[in-house]
Order: structure tokens, then sequence, then C-alpha cells
């Protein structure tokens, strides 16, 4: 076994013991520039006990940074907080080679885990409010369920005031820094956000809720310990603000201007209405889907006011990647928003159309007709598109 | 028969259908539900349950 990971201590009695992975550049389609860490922590209470594993391929690292503190075979209680593979991935092989006394999880979870890795193993549910006892500490369990999984749930251990709070708070960051205040904030901001955008987004009503029972909780926080990104240890507050604040999905002046095309047409239809936008007092983003993914759109509509998207037609159709934007956008469930679509076309011209339709699917208020243009944009279609983009800055005033 | 929709995850529990891999047989009403009956879906309680 490699000794060059080693734990990283939170307190006398808990350690970081995950792993970082510099090099993933997609994750599960939302794309990472930055990498990500799965995060693993060890609680040395007398029943000592691991909460959350990581990836499968990073087995080594975490059984390193475990060996560098105690042998992993002293652990007693192992704690699933959320199944997704990310955090599970080395759980049924930490099983078979810990022989723990207690695999813990919610009820939901205790499925999940069995769906996923068909073990024969119990596997202890433990619900919403619940504690255990690990001899000198306690932890005590909170159901998040559909945050962002119907398994999700946040361990809290109150001697330390630590939150062991699953993918909640985290971010798909990879740093060698292990804590919030070691990290550029602007980054920090970016990545959570990002984050939230593409993971949390649909359940926002639920992380309001969420945010609810933890403030009347009567709980207080030393450490907030997600299970992507850095541990929060000085700036609790503000990312639990950020969250509420990302939840209500308040609408600003944005307006986020998303197109696909494929003789640049549509593209100068984009580049009107963002200049009409910008003219009007609006927050333009203007993103080409040959160089935006449909990760950096989500963060960038997360506190938009304005979704407008363009796409030239092909074969009847929508360009695909426009398709790709939308579903996925749908899924994500986005509130607050006025919505437009345009595009160039040659004889038939449905995009537009199309665009508009799955907006009104998504409970988005479309404010004008479809706005097409027949091949390339003479200056008055032009002139047409940058009094769009006016018109929908006008409105974004009331934000 | 009224349907009910979990306020969760957005599961809808048809009294037709019942909830055979919970035990609970088509026909069944909301209101006779076991108390600790949950969501099949996400583990709701009943409580989290609204008329659809
Ligand atoms: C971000 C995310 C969202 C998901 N949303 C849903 C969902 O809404 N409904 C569902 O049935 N499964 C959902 N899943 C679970 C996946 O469908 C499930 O893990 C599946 O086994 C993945 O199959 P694959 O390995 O072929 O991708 C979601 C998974 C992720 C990562
Ligand atoms: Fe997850
Ligand atoms: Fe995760
Ligand atoms: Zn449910």
């Amino acid at each position: 076994m490699a000794d060059v990971y080693k734990a990283v201590k939170l307190t006398d009695r808990v350690y970081w013991v995950g792993a970082i992975d510099w090099t993933i550049r997609d994750f599960h389609g939302y794309t990472t520039p930055r990498g990500s860490t799965y995060n693993a922590y060890l609680i040395l209470a007398d029943k000592i006990t691991l909460v959350d594993t990581v990836k499968a391929p990073f087995r080594e690292e975490l059984l390193s940074r475990i060996a560098s503190v105690v042998d992993p075979k002293d652990i007693q209680v192992i704690v699933s907080n959320h199944s997704e593979m990310d955090h599970s991935g080395c759980l049924a092989d930490m099983i078979n080679l810990i022989e723990p006394e207690k695999v813990v999880a919610s009820t939901m979870g205790a499925k999940t885990l069995r769906d996923i890795f068909h073990l024969d193993r119990e596997i202890i549910s433990v619900k919403d409010g619940e504690q255990l006892s690990l001899g000198n500490l306690t932890l005590r369990f909170m159901e998040t369920r559909m945050i962002h999984w119907p398994d999700s749930m946040f361990s809290y251990l109150p001697e330390e005031e630590i939150l062991f709070s699953h993918d909640a708070f985290g971010m798909h960051l990879a740093s060698a820094e292990r804590f919030d205040d070691e990290i550029d904030p602007a980054i920090l901001q970016y990545e959570g956000a990002t984050y939230f955008a593409n993971i949390l987004l649909p359940y926002s009503s639920l992380v309001t809720r969420l945010l609810g029972r933890v403030g009347s909780s009567g709980m207080a926080f030393k450490y907030i310990a997600p299970d992507h990104g850095p541990v929060w240890r000085k700036d609790i507050g503000g990312t639990i603000g950020r969250y509420g604040d990302w939840a209500a999905q308040k609408p600003t002046r944005k307006a986020v201007v998303v197109y696909g095309t494929m003789w640049h047409s549509t593209e100068r239809m984009a580049r009107a209405i963002s200049e009409g936008l910008a003219n009007g007092g609006a927050i333009a983003r203007c993103m080409s889907l040959d160089v935006f993914h449909r990760s950096n759109v989500a963060y960038e509509v997360l506190d938009a006011g304005a979704l407008v998207i363009g796409s030239s037609t092909l074969n009847n159709n929508m360009l695909p990647q426009v398709a790709d934007v939308l579903t996925y956008l749908k899924g994500l469930r986005p509130v607050n928003l006025m919505g437009a679509s345009f595009g160039s076309y040659g004889w038939s011209g449905e995009a537009p159309g199309q665009i508009a339709e799955i907006l009104k699917e998504m409970k988005i208020e479309v404010m004008v007709e479809p706005m097409k243009v027949q091949h390339v944009p003479r200056e008055n279609d032009l002139a047409r598109c940058y009094a769009l983009g006016e018109d929908i800055a006008l409105q974004l005033r009331r934000n | 028969m009224e349907k009910y929709v979990c306020n969760i995850c957005g599961y809808v529990y048809d009294p037709e259908q019942g909830d055979p891999d919970g035990g609970i047989a088509p026909g069944t009403a909301f209101a006779d539900l076991p108390d600790d009956w949950i969501c099949p879906i996400c583990g709701s309680g009943k409580d989290e349950f609204v008329p659809e």
C-alpha cells in the first residue's frame, strides 16, 4: 500500500480520509474543469467510524489515508450518507475487508445499496432524528430525501459540532488544501454555484425546507464536511446563506442567450439580441453551444431572469446541441424565468417554434412569438433582434 | 377514490393500483393505508402526501 497518502486532521478525533481526483473532466455529463474530491471521514470514537467511502478506483488512496491514523480493520461502524457510486464505490470492498460491526444508512439508503451492490449483508437503517452511540461520541441522523437522491441523509456529530452533509454544500474542486479558508472565495462561489445548479436545482424547494429544519434543529456547526470539495470551517454562515439564495432562485437582470448555429446566421441574431440586452441595462451572457457545455449554461441560468434560446433548422428539427441543453435544463426545473426563441432557417424553419413549445412545457413564460430570419439576417432583421434584446432588458428591470 | 401525491418526490398514490410491493392491495383508499406506510420512491411518510 502506497503510504504517500495521509489523513488530514479536522479535530483530534475526526480526520479527512478521502481521495483527490485531479484529472476528472466529465462527471456523469457535468464538465469538471477543476477536477473533484471524494471525501470520506474517520471518527476516532470508542467505536471507530468511517463516514462514506470514495469512488471505486480510489480504494487504495482511501485505505492508505485511513492506515496513516488507524488500522482499517479497527473500524467498527461504516455510515453511508449517500449511496451514489462516487461515495459508495468502495463500500462492498471495505465491508469485506474490515468486517465492521455495523453498516448504517437511511431506510432508502439501505434499499438502494442492496440494489446497487446486491449485498446480502445486513445494513442497519436509521430514521430521521435517530441517534447512534459510538461509545464516547454520538452520531445523529437527519434524512434529506431527494437532495439529491431518495437515500440522502446528514450525519451530525454533536460533540465536535461537525455536520457530514453528503453532496450538499459540496463542489467539484480538486485541491491540495482541505479547508475553505485556504482557497480563493471566488472559486468556491463559482464551483459551489455550479454544483448547486447542476445537481440540486430541481430540488430547490426541498433545500429551502431543509435549511429551515437545520435552523430550528439547534445544531451548531464548527465544520460542515461535504462529500466533494473543501471542508467548511470559516465561512459556514456564508455557505448556508448562499444555499438559501440559490434555492430561492431570485431572478437578477441577467439574460442567458444560448444558441446553436451552422453558418453563423443564428449567431449573428444572438449577438444582436445580446447587444440589445446590454444596451437596455441587462447583464447578457451569449453562449454558443459549440464552445459552452450544458453545465456552464446551468450555472448561468441559476440566477438569470431570462432564457433566450436560438437554433437554426436542420432537417425540420432544432440542432441536436440545442435539444441536448433543453432536455438538460428541463430536468433541472429552473423557475422565475421569462423566455424567448429565435433562429435562422432556409425554407421550413421549425426550430424556433419547437424551442418555444419546450419552454412552455418548462412553465417558462414565453414573451414573444419565435423570431425567425430566412437565411442571412439583413440589417432590419438584426435591428429586430436588437429591439428584442432591449425589450427583454426592459422587462428585467422589474428584478 | 382520490389520488395523493408525494410532496417530496412527486410519486402519485393511485388507490386503484395500490402499492403491491409495499403490501397494499389494489382498491385501498389513501386514508386506509397503515400509519407506517412510506412512499415507495423516496421513503416519506403519509404526512408528506396531499390530494392530487
Ligand atoms: C444527477 C442524477 C440524477 C438522477 N435522477 C434520476 C431520476 O430522476 N429518476 C431515476 O429513476 N433515476 C435517477 N438517477 C439514477 C440513475 O438513473 C441510476 O443511477 C441508474 O442506475 C444509472 O444508470 P447508468 O449506469 O446506465 O447511467 C439519477 C442519477 C444522477 C447521478
Ligand atoms: Fe450524488
Ligand atoms: Fe457526489
Ligand atoms: Zn416520495
